[in-house]
């Protein structure tokens, strides 16, 4: 057994880590198609970057050594009464908690001090404050009780993009929201896939009358208004995360049903699919082990494409206000308070790159995938 | 000798760094037919392209084609037109592909004649009647106006020749012409061809990979391997004495042999009555059930263990429905019985036990296995299904076993399908089939789709395996040489049902209906056809100029 082992090692070694020629050559065709290739790596760093938010722009700080013992306040809720207050949950911004910590230890923070929902109380003045270097360190520390010469008077407090009308670090918000949109479009992603894919697979492999009811029956789903149907849906039950991505997946899987049902037609007319029946395979084995890998190339194509309309179907409904809960960070909420106070251009114009840079960047990774799993460049 | 109408030199084409052929020459006279013939892959299809300079701006070329003593590589396109479809035309392998769908006949053919002779309306369709009546279409006014898919495949490669033959060419560039047609069919248009070229004068360029049809058509044939002309020379003493190892191959290589003997006291091991498979035509609103497609019609067959019942038919005869059907890959009606178990009215599930002792071979060996499995899983697939208890090193054992008895190396197993040529893939598909140590296995044309020496290899070995295991075939195929080399017994179909029936050399001796008849002739004798069968041409109808 080991001898044969080491000998299929042996055979197997030559071939590039598993990856067939064909999915080689679409690898290469991906690489180079360069703006693509760029796109997906400017993405996956702000991605992984976002996905450590905690860790650029908090309101506590990540490691505290207070009396000889080491916590890490970006991880666990310690109560206030460690440092000697009396609240549930500790606001190390708090200046008796901070004279507290740096009197009995160090700790250290994140570049930027404030969270999503963090409220700067010494704000130079009410309703959305422009970004810091926008204005001299004077006017910014105007409000600390010993203004410039204030500890609290540094870069960790510096807002680099401004406030919200409600005192909130846009630069945070646009993290935090970042990273739920990402994540949510990602989630919603990937179970309208499988559903769509089942669902195509199903229709596509039994065809007839099975085929025949469900393609009526998403042709009738289809035909009914979505965007009224949340509005309703999310007017009745208080919007969370998950039950938005329950009332979007409603609608959102139909999208891969046609073209997956399509690929199962074609290939259960395959001779191989009629050696698989011959030999008495059972039909959800052919139907994973034959005929899926077909419809993946069509599924993985339309793939950053759904993604990207995800992500906008969420940040509409936040625009609108029909999205997640009050107080999420969002880009679509961003957005809402851009065009409601002109007079902070800074939050509209954020809301607007952040999410045209996303969609530029989704659609170039899209557009380099779909070339390089288009047939005609990868036998060429 | 006067000087050749198409002298080709030293002709070398390569796209890129293949060369698709090296050096080549060889020379047609007025009125002679040459062949060119060889296996796929071997460069002969590109060369009758080269001729018209159809192929792709990719392929570069060097040496020299002499037509009429105008170079035509070096030719302007301008020139090129004139000359093809004029002085040079062409007839593609497929009709079907090769005639545009949307058009009906009198327009393509009088699209020819606009161009080169700037013939139009009445005198075109003159012209497009006299045509279509030389090549045999019977009525020829009343199918003017047909589209090609209102034709049969003959008929639509009579209209190809007529095409072809309007501007009454010099030379006739015929791209394996028949392969894609019945054998009566084949027998028809050849002897079509060869009457025409007699009356016209014209030469022919011969593409085939058949050499039945070469004895039968060509003057002199031209032997093409790798890109090269391996031996030249008259027909006759070609193949009465090849000189080069590889014509003699090709020679050598028709299947040959005879199938093992058959013991017929043995108990059948397969017994079907009345088997039926109708597709129902369904029209209207309501999809009211109109009348049936009799793909089988009312087949009774039985198979003695050891036996190999042959299943003749031309295309549309129903002979591959039939195999499908006794494996019920398709719904059909009557009795099926397959080793004491009746097939009929069992669920998916109960039919599971019974298909490792049935088994089948497709034909085309590029489609029958999946290209993105490794060859131990197309091959272990079934031994996964029937014993799934077998740990991982014993599948291998056996997959391995099974591919050492089709002749492959064990390696072979952890490399994909496309890494392998048609011949070792369908070695594969015999080894997925023979890996289950099935009883009785129905061959669906396993060899049509191969190269005629490779045939005659998997003949050879589909024999071997039978005596080995005393297997019991059902062997379906239009190919009459590689039936009488494996059948014992014989079917002979059409339309669905049997014409003839019996022991095969019987048959093959000594056929008794007409149809059978026809089949015969058409394939081991294609000059000699029956007229019957073919509309006659009228050499009347000829005053071509």
């Amino acid at each position: 057994m080991t001898d044969q082992a080491q000998q299929a090692a042996v055979l197997e070694a030559p071939r590039n880590a598993r990856l067939s020629p064909l999915n080689r050559r679409r690898w290469s065709n991906f690489k180079a198609n360069r703006r693509g290739w760029w796109s997906l790596w400017i993405f996956l760093a702000l991605f992984l970057a976002t996905l450590g938010s905690e860790f650029i722009s908090n309101d506590r700080p990540i490691m505290v050594s207070y009396k000889g013992e080491l916590l890490f306040p970006a991880f666990v809720d310690y109560p206030e009464s460690k440092f000697g207050g009396f609240l549930a949950v500790t606001n190390y911004r708090d200046e008796f908690v901070a004279s507290d910590i740096a009197a009995n230890g160090w700790a250290v923070w994140p570049p930027v001090h404030f969270s999503y929902q963090t409220v700067d109380g010494f704000l130079p003045y009410s309703g959305s404050v422009a970004p810091s270097w926008l204005i001299g360190w004077e006017e910014i520390c105007a409000r600390y009780p010993l203004q410039t010469a204030d500890p609290n008077c540094n870069w960790g407090n510096y807002h680099w993009l401004g406030t919200d009308e409600r005192g909130r670090d846009v630069l945070a918000r646009l993290l935090y929201g970042f990273r739920i949109s990402v994540l949510f479009g990602l989630t919603l992603t990937l179970f309208s896939s499988v559903i769509g894919v089942v669902a195509g697979a199903v229709q596509g492999y039994f065809g007839g009358w099975t085929d025949l009811l469900f393609q009526r029956f998403i042709e009738i789903w289809t035909s009914v208004p979505a965007l009224y149907l949340l509005l309703i849906i999310s007017s009745v039950i208080a919007p969370s995360f998950w039950v938005l991505l329950g009332i979007l997946l409603l609608f959102s899987w139909v999208s891969l049903v046609g073209i997956v049902r399509a690929e199962f037609l074609r290939g259960r007319n395959f001779e191989y699919i009629a050696a698989a029946r011959a030999l008495g395979v059972s039909n959800l084995t052919i139907m994973f082990r034959h005929l899926l890998p077909n419809a993946m190339v069509a599924t993985l194509t339309f793939m950053p494409f759904i993604l990207s309309g995800s992500v906008v179907t969420l940040t509409s409904l936040d625009l609108l206000g029909f999205g997640l809960p009050p107080g999420s960070p969002s880009l679509g909420e961003l957005l809402a308070q851009g065009k409601n106070d002109l007079q902070a251009p800074w939050l509209g114009l954020t809301g607007f790159f952040t999410i045209a840079i996303m969609m530029t960047l989704l659609v170039f990774i899209g557009e380099a995938v779909r070339d390089a799993f288009d047939p005609r460049k990868s036998m060429g | 000798m006067t000087t050749p109408l198409l002298s080709v030199r030293d002709l070398t084409i390569s796209f890129g760094a293949n060369r698709a052929t090296r050096a080549i020459s060889f020379d047609i006279a007025k009125g002679e037919t040459v062949a060119l013939v060889g296996e796929s892959g071997s460069g002969k299809s590109v060369t009758a392209l080269s001729v018209l300079k159809l192929l792709p701006p990719a392929a570069q070329f060097s040496g020299q084609i002499l037509f009429k003593g105008q170079d035509l590589i070096t030719a302007p396109e301008p020139e090129l037109r004139a000359v093809r479809g004029n002085d040079i035309s062409m007839i593609f392998q497929e009709p079907m592909s090769s005639l545009n769908p949307v058009h009906t006949i009198e327009r393509q053919i009088g699209e020819v004649l606009a161009i080169h002779r700037g013939v139009r309306a009445t005198a075109a369709r003159k012209r497009t009647l006299e045509l279509l009546d030389a090549v045999g279409i019977p009525d020829p006014a009343s199918r003017l106006a047909s589209y090609p898919h209102q034709l049969s495949g003959g008929q639509r490669q009579r209209m190809m020749i007529a095409m072809a033959l309007a501007n009454e060419p010099d030379l006739l560039i015929a791209d394996e012409p028949t392969t894609a047609l019945d054998v009566t069919v084949q027998a028809q248009i050849l002897t079509l061809l060869k009457t025409l070229q007699q009356r016209l004068g014209m030469a022919m360029l011969f593409i085939t990979h058949d050499l039945g049809i070469v004895k039968k058509i060509a003057d002199r044939v031209c032997v093409m391997t790798n890109g090269q002309i391996v031996e030249t020379g008259p027909v006759g003493p070609l193949f009465a004495d090849p000189q080069h190892a590889y014509t003699k191959h090709l020679l050598a290589a028709e299947p040959r042999g005879t199938p093992p003997l058959s013991d017929p006291a043995a108990p059948a091991i397969v017994d079907v009555a009345d088997l039926k498979v109708w597709f129902p035509i369904k029209r209207g609103l309501l999809r009211k059930t109109m009348g049936h497609i009799k793909a089988v019609d009312g087949i009774d067959l039985s198979i003695r263990r050891g036996e190999t019942l042959g299943v003749v038919g031309e295309s549309g005869s129903g002979k591959s429905t039939l195999g499908y059907a006794l494996l019920r890959l398709i719904p059909s009606q009557g009795r099926i019985v397959v080793l004491g178990s009746a097939v009929q009215g069992r669920s998916w599930k109960a039919m599971r036990p019974l298909r490792a002792d049935m088994q089948i071979v497709f034909q085309d060996p590029f489609g029958s296995l999946s290209p993105r499995l490794s060859v131990d899983r197309i091959i272990g697939e079934g031994l996964a299904v029937h014993m799934p208890r077998l740990s991982a090193s014993e599948r291998d054992e056996r997959v391995v076993k099974a591919l050492q008895e089709v002749g492959l190396p064990p390696e072979a197993r952890f490399r994909y399908p496309h890494e392998f040529s048609g011949g070792q893939r369908q070695r594969i598909a015999i080894a997925r089939a023979m890996v289950l140590e099935p009883k009785f296995v129905v061959l669906d044309e396993p060899t049509s789709a191969l190269d005629v020496s490779i045939q005659a290899q998997v003949v050879d070995l589909l024999r071997d395996i039978q005596q080995r295991h005393g297997l019991t075939y059902m062997f379906i195929s239009h190919d009459l040489k590689v039936v009488r080399a494996l059948a014992n017994q014989l079917i002979v179909m059409r339309n669905g049902k049997i014409v003839e029936q019996g022991a095969a050399k019987d048959i093959f001796e000594a056929p008794q209906t007409d149809y059978t008849k026809a089949l015969m002739e058409a394939a081991f004798d294609v000059a000699v056809v029956t007229p019957s069968l073919d509309p006659p041409v009228t050499p009347a109808s000829l005053p071509l100029v």
